[in-house]
């Protein structure tokens, strides 16, 4: 009897070692540094009140601070840091993934250990500390062999809490570029996979717990004394540490990274691309899940080798232009720009992503509504619903300019989410995505932009400086370019969205390839 | 002239709080060799840091201390102390060591070799008349507080100390055992040759257990002798922490016959 009767539980399995390996990796290194950090920080300010209190202060500021935010920060400010090392050094270094993630997470592993090493430093009897003084210890014996032993029970309390901050955190390191359990989770949340959401959920609950219990295994073996304890909780550790070392020597085979933000269409392209340099002989991994912010530095930075953005998405977001320009002269300045930077806009897909203003077909009818102009009179007694980022996107403050669109009520939602709440009538009017398979699927209807509002967002595929001229990678590439129409497009997002094996990122790569390959 | 003392206080001053507080005002104080000296003082007199400035855990804010000759003002601190035995209020042992390692401290700090530590403690444990096999590896939370004391005291004596500071050693233990204690260690002091000083608030055992007593009380020292002198003192206070034990003689003769069968 098979346990697993859906393949994609099996799909999940084969990622774990990667997966897993990275995301102990990351945690423990953030941790043993928040440690290195944090303990003799704790030890150092347990006299002084001042120092005491700006360190807690501040570790309890970058607590409040979203995870994901954290991490997201740390980016652009290593991105900084190392552009000034390679002017001022000469040495450069990666800004992208492990690096950033590390930072980031030993931050926020601080807060407990300094508040429970100095909590339990300061605990400890003052008749105990005098009596230490008083039989001849230095200050330092009087720390290592009785202020520290006596603050242990409360130390390890905080490390242990820190341990399962920083491995239920570390799953959101995925977006810059850090490998981690987290991929599960945003695969899975992006492509309606809910057995990767679900593994991945599991899988750094079961890891947290288990780290847990190996720290408290090596607390108890240092209380009561067993040495046996001790070396369990401390081979296990080594153990983990030791798995990490797996994948770590099974990525440096693979040569070329293929980058991918974190929505559907994107994991799809970049397995299709991914699959295609495999069939020609080149190796290749997919690097998933990127912000948007993320991914055009990483290029740039050369950390992944090629991935698919939009023209629209670049114009408005990275070089920060409010002018909407037509399709081919908006190319053609893009390609200079970025010419600049030495990448190489490899070419076009063939279909837009872009976004629009989608309502349910019958109730635009009902309403008479066929175009964005319609909809403005209508729109004060209409609510709205974008991505995360849409409102805050230039291209939204140009549309309700352009059409004095004003709603009753804006919601941010999960993208995937949107099309089913703007069908149900949650809302009225969704700014979706025009190469989305559920606009078909739900019977929507994308308004017309005659005044030219929207800018286009042909789907470009972008390659790295030092892939600049790597003439197999474009041999590779080339059968793609113009070949992916906007109807095939749909169809294979539709399919990624499904809830079944074929449904996989890998599998709608094939099936794509399948059909515009020929 | 008689032998140097091996402890002296020259006009020895201590202050907190900037000069607001005064602990110790202008003492001046002897201990010889092989005495046993009780500072006798209610709480606030200054008589525990009168003991903590001899070992330095106090710096002196005026006068000099010295101790076997030596100005301790100038001694490294550490050295100092690991010579010095210190019996601290109600035993403050270390409460993650085993009995053994507590009573092995001192020697440890200076470095002897495992061997001889072991051998040490066995001697100490047998002193203070703790069953070594009984007691060698349990840890202070399992001893009972005259057990704990007793530890305490092998603790100070380890590391052979001519000098013994104690700070109210027997003063949180029941009637019984801190009799047992008081006497058992004023046999430890004659048989080892020991200087002790020794801080309590009750007289009755100061006079039961020392040579001498110093009376402190606001700072000062009011009073030193034997018994017998500061029966003599004509001052009032003196004469009021005198009278305690004085009453509580005569009625135990009173009420216990001489030579009658217990």
């Amino acid at each position: 009897m098979n346990f697993f009767p859906d393949p994609r539980w099996s799909e999940a399995l084969s990622h774990l070692p990667d997966y897993l390996g990275n995301h102990v990796r990351v945690s423990v290194t953030a941790l043993v540094l928040g440690l290195a950090v944090s303990l003799p920080l704790a030890i150092l300010s347990r006299h002084r009140p001042v120092l005491r209190g700006a360190l807690l202060g501040l570790a309890s500021i970058v607590q409040t601070v979203p995870g994901l935010a954290l991490l997201a920060l740390f980016y652009p400010l290593l991105l900084a840091l190392a552009a000034l090392s390679l002017s001022w050094f000469g040495v450069g270094f990666s800004a992208f993934g492990f690096l950033p993630a590390v930072l980031a997470l030993a931050l926020y592993s601080m807060l407990p250990v300094l508040r429970n090493t100095i909590t339990g430093l300061l605990g400890v009897d003052a008749q105990i500390l005098e009596a230490a003084q008083g039989v001849g210890m230095t200050p330092r014996q009087s720390l290592f062999s009785v202020e520290l032993p006596l603050a242990l029970p409360v130390m390890m309390a905080g490390i242990r809490t820190a341990a399962v901050w920083v491995i239920g955190t570390a799953t959101l390191s995925t977006p810059i570029g850090q490998t981690s359990l987290g991929n599960y989770i945003f695969a899975g949340l992006q492509t309606q996979n809910w057995v990767f959401v679900l593994f991945g959920c599991f899988a750094a609950a079961a890891l947290a717990l288990a780290v847990d219990q190996l720290l408290a295994l090596i607390e108890s073996g240092v209380r009561y004394r067993s040495r046996l304890r001790t070396a369990l909780g401390g081979i296990g550790i080594l153990a983990l540490v030791a798995a990490t070392l797996v994948p770590a020597m099974a990525r440096s085979s693979s040569n070329y990274t293929v980058g991918a933000k974190t929505f559907a269409e994107q994991y799809v392209l970049s397995s299709l691309i991914a699959q295609r340099l495999r069939a020609a002989g080149l190796s290749a991994t997919s690097r998933e899940g990127l912000g948007s912010n993320v991914i055009f530095d990483a290029l740039a930075s050369n950390d992944i080798d090629v991935y698919v953005d939009y023209s629209g998405t670049l114009w408005a977001n990275q070089f920060h232009h409010s002018d909407i320009l037509p399709r081919e002269e908006l190319l053609r300045e893009l390609k200079t720009i970025l010419t600049k930077q030495n990448i190489t806009l490899f070419g076009e897909l063939g279909f837009e992503n872009a976004y629009a203003l989608v309502m349910p077909r019958k109730r635009a009818a009902e309403l008479g509504i066929r175009s964005i102009a319609d909809l403005a009179a209508r729109a004060p007694a209409l609510s709205i619903a974008g991505d995360y980022e849409f409102f805050s996107r230039p291209e939204w403050a140009g549309i309700q300019k352009a059409y004095g669109l004003a709603f009753r009520t804006q919601r941010q939602m999960q993208p995937d989410f949107m099309y089913a709440a703007v069908a149900s009538g949650e809302v009225d009017v969704i700014a979706g995505y025009t190469s989305d398979g559920l606009i078909a699927k739900y019977d929507l209807v994308v308004l017309e932009d005659p005044k030219h509002a929207i800018p286009p967002y042909d789907a470009i595929v972008l390659l790295a400086p030092k892939r600049a001229e790597d003439e197999r990678l474009k041999a590779a590439l080339r059968p793609l370019l113009g070949r992916i129409d906007i109807a095939a497009m749909r169809e294979a997002n539709l399919r990624a969205a499904g809830n079944d094996a074929a449904s996989s990122p890998d599998a709608v790569a094939r099936w794509l390839w399948e059909k515009v390959g020929k | 002239m008689p032998p140097a003392p091996l402890i002296a206080y020259k006009q020895v001053t201590k202050t907190f709080d900037g000069g607001r507080v005064v602990a110790v005002a202008d003492v001046s104080l002897e201990v010889a060799e092989g005495e046993f000296l009780a500072i006798v003082g209610g709480s606030g007199s200054g008589k525990t840091t009168l003991l903590r400035l001899a070992n330095r855990l106090i710096e002196t804010d005026g006068g000099t201390i010295t101790v076997e000759g030596e100005d301790v003002g100038r001694a490294d601190p550490i050295r100092l102390r690991r010579r010095i035995g210190y019996v601290f209020q109600s035993g403050a042992l270390f409460p993650h060591m085993s009995v053994a390692e507590n009573v092995g401290v001192t020697p440890k700090l200076l470095g002897w070799p495992a061997a001889e530590i072991s051998a040490r403690v066995d001697e100490l444990l047998d002193l203070v008349r703790l069953d070594r096999a009984a007691y060698r590896d349990r840890l202070p939370h399992e001893l009972s507080g005259g057990q704990r004391q007793r530890v305490g005291v092998a603790r100070a004596l380890t590391a052979k100390p001519r000098i013994v500071l104690m700070d109210e050693p027997f003063g949180a233990l029941d009637p019984l055992t801190r009799d047992a204690l008081g006497d058992d260690y004023r046999e430890l002091h004659r048989k080892l040759g020991l200087t002790t000083v020794m801080i309590t608030h009750d007289m009755t055992e100061a006079i039961l257990l020392a040579d001498r007593i110093a009376v402190m009380h606001g700072g000062k020292l009011l009073a030193q002798g034997t018994p017998r002198e500061l029966a003599a003192s004509g001052d009032v206070y003196v004469g009021e922490l005198l009278r305690t034990p004085r009453r509580q003689a005569e009625r135990l003769s009173d009420a216990l016959p001489r030579d009658g069968a217990a």
